[in-house]
């Protein structure tokens, strides 16, 4: 049983994801159970993950048993399953708070999302880069559809933008992986990893091209300058539960560098080591100065959680360009911290917008909300916690990964870093004050915070009260982690040598 | 061969990349779809070309690479598939936003009457 732990995350979810779209009208009330219940067996599968991997053994699937290198196989270690559990807490909040009624604004929102979460979790999982692209097209393909939930102008006109991008995206993913194939005879990420270190002088510089167009797409799908500007448009048009469960797609795409980049073009790897992390550090750092830039001009609450989203992702990028073991430990900290409470957000943005009326979450004048204590106090939390102001998690993932610089690199990092900040608190001030303080006479409307979305809202953000809490051992098992992650050696033998059959290799 | 094959993707890619920067959907839709079939071209010979190999293992000739075989066929039913939605996408974008701009601006262009 515990051996087929591995095939769990992405079973479960296409099972579940079947059945609900088995019919396409009515029976609401069962699609919201099921859908609840999948994705709560999807918890417990990600906590029985978290605690297998915790033995620092490198656990693999081979799907049909065909072993590596030959096969497809599924990798449990600690970072996906870090990964996976994440995306499950955030999946569960999401659909819990899409049950109260945003469900049903348009057709097959559960069965979607099921899918979607097969998608996310098979890329976390996969251990082979052909496998990661097919995974990557299962997630995309039903977000596109998550996206547009409810249609409308401005998702269509999102929608054009998003899918556009990611198709041709795609298929640079396809380059990418031919010249890689084609030099390293391999799409196995351990075998890779092995074939790499011996690779020919003269092929060097082809395999550098596949590898840097690899970097491109996962920096799209990270949403890194220059190809962050579909991002704030997207994810403010989609709906509010959809928009929460995408703010762990762009931590897919950090996922993928994070692995492909430590493992196959890590230290060892000859010609090409280490050659992910100037383009991560500098483009991490811009990134950080225009997501500065764009929280303050951001006129639209959900706009504003989406450049809170583009900081979050250029700190990250900066930690997995300083490529320290102590700042890959703090990202995937800060990692688990930023994906929670952003969705947190782009939920209450969600409930604010309607309390409102017509001025929705737009951050104008407006009549008050209905519930000004509860939502203020909600978004006072959500955004000292996100900023990264203390006493909440944010405070310690950015501290972790202030810390963790070396002092030639804390010349570039705490300004940038510090100011980015800055300019999220007056943003944060000025949004909260017009929107909770700044209010004309009238009466509120729209319905208060019913029960479900209450679960969806307050979970995720008091996730940042439970995660400062614990801090103390999360950052232990990330800190393992980020050991792990820095000896792709000891993931190469897991996979390679230890054969069941007994077959050298 | 070789020759003619990489000219041939090359300047499916070209067309495809320069369709894509176009402003209207339609333009951008073929160019995704040219640029998905210089990807699958591409897959294609990425373990190298050679003719005569047989396809089958077991005789005792040399036998063609059989993975990019088996890749190429994924990659082409996942880019049949996304074009599809794109094409139906662009439909929808030219209903919703009454433009087949990619930003959806109203074009210079007299618009076809409506009855």
């Amino acid at each position: 049983m515990s051996q087929h732990l591995l095939i769990f995350p992405i079973i479960l979810p296409l099972v579940a994801g079947l059945l609900l779209l088995w019919q396409r009208q009515g029976a609401v009330l069962v699609k919201r159970v099921v859908g609840i219940s999948a994705t709560t067996l999807l918890v417990i599968v990600g906590i029985a993950m978290v605690i297998t991997a915790d033995d620092d053994t490198i656990r693999y699937y081979a799907l049909g048993n065909w072993q590596p290198p030959f096969g497809i196989i599924l990798v449990l270690d600690r970072l996906s399953a870090i990964m996976v559990l994440t995306t499950a807490l955030l999946a569960l909040a999401s659909v819990i708070y899409a049950s109260a009624g945003q469900d049903e604004e348009g057709s097959n929102f559960h069965g979607l999302f099921q899918l979607q979460l097969m998608g996310i979790n098979g890329a976390f999982m996969t251990g082979d880069l052909f496998n990661l692209f097919v995974f990557f097209e299962v997630l995309l393909i039903a977000s596109y559809a998550l996206l547009m939930h409810g249609g409308g102008k401005g998702r269509t006109q999102a929608g054009v933008h998003y899918v556009v991008l990611n198709v041709a995206g795609s298929s640079l993913f396809l380059f990418g992986l031919g010249v890689l194939y084609g030099t390293l005879g391999s799409l196995n990420m351990a075998d890779m990893a092995v074939r790499v270190q011996y690779l020919d002088a003269t092929q060097a510089g082809l395999t550098l091209a596949g590898a840097l167009l690899l970097l491109t797409v996962f920096m799209l799908k990270a949403a890194m300058l220059p190809m962050y500007f579909w991002l704030p448009r997207a994810y403010a048009a989609a709906p509010a539960a959809v928009a929460a469960l995408f703010t762990v797609m762009t931590k897919v795409g950090i996922y993928a560098i994070l692995r492909v980049f430590t493992l196959i073009f890590g230290e060892k790897a000859n010609h090409l080591a280490n050659i992910s992390l100037p383009w991560l550090w500098w483009g991490g750092l811009a990134t950080l100065v225009l997501a500065g830039i764009g929280v303050l001009s951001a006129r639209d609450l959900r706009t504003q959680v989406c450049y809170m989203i583009l900081i979050s992702v250029g700190t990250l990028l900066i930690a997995l360009g300083m490529h320290h073991e102590s700042s890959i430990a703090a990202l995937l900290y800060y990692t688990i911290h930023t994906t929670l409470i952003t969705g947190g957000l782009f939920l209450l943005a969600d409930v604010i917008d309607d309390q409102r009326g017509k001025a929705g979450a737009r951050i104008v004048k407006s009549r008050p909300v209905l519930q000004p204590t509860r939502l203020g106090l909600l978004y006072f939390i959500g955004m000292i916690s996100v900023i990264g102001l203390p006493p909440l998690s944010g405070a310690i993932g950015k501290a972790l990964i202030l810390l963790s610089a070396e002092a030639s690199e804390r010349a570039w990092l705490w300004p940038t870093l510090l100011i980015s900040s800055l300019c999220g608190i007056v943003a944060a001030a000025r949004a909260g004050s017009t929107v909770f303080w700044h209010t004309s006479a009238g009466e509120p409307s729209g319905t208060p915070m019913g029960k479900l979305r209450s679960i969806g809202v307050y979970s995720l953000i008091g996730s940042s009260i439970v995660l400062t809490v614990f801090a103390g051992p999360l950052t232990a098992y990330t800190q393992a982690a980020a050991e792990q992650l820095l000896s792709p050696e000891r993931y190469i033998q897991s996979i390679l040598i230890r054969d069941t059959e007994g077959d050298a290799l | 061969m070789e020759a003619l094959y990489a000219a041939t993707t090359g300047i499916l890619t070209a067309c495809g990349v320069y369709l894509i920067l176009r402003g209207r959907t339609f333009p951008i839709v073929v160019g995704l779809t040219m640029l998905s079939y210089a990807a699958n071209l591409f897959l294609f010979s990425m373990g190298g070309l050679r003719t005569a190999y047989t396809t089958i293992i077991g005789a005792n000739m040399p036998y063609a690479d059989p993975l990019p075989q088996a890749l190429v066929l994924t990659a082409i039913v996942i880019g049949f598939a996304m074009t599809a939605f794109v094409v139906i996408l662009a439909m929808r974008a030219r209903g919703d936003l009454g433009s087949d701009h990619a930003d959806g601006q109203r074009s210079d262009e007299p618009r076809e009457e409506k009855q």
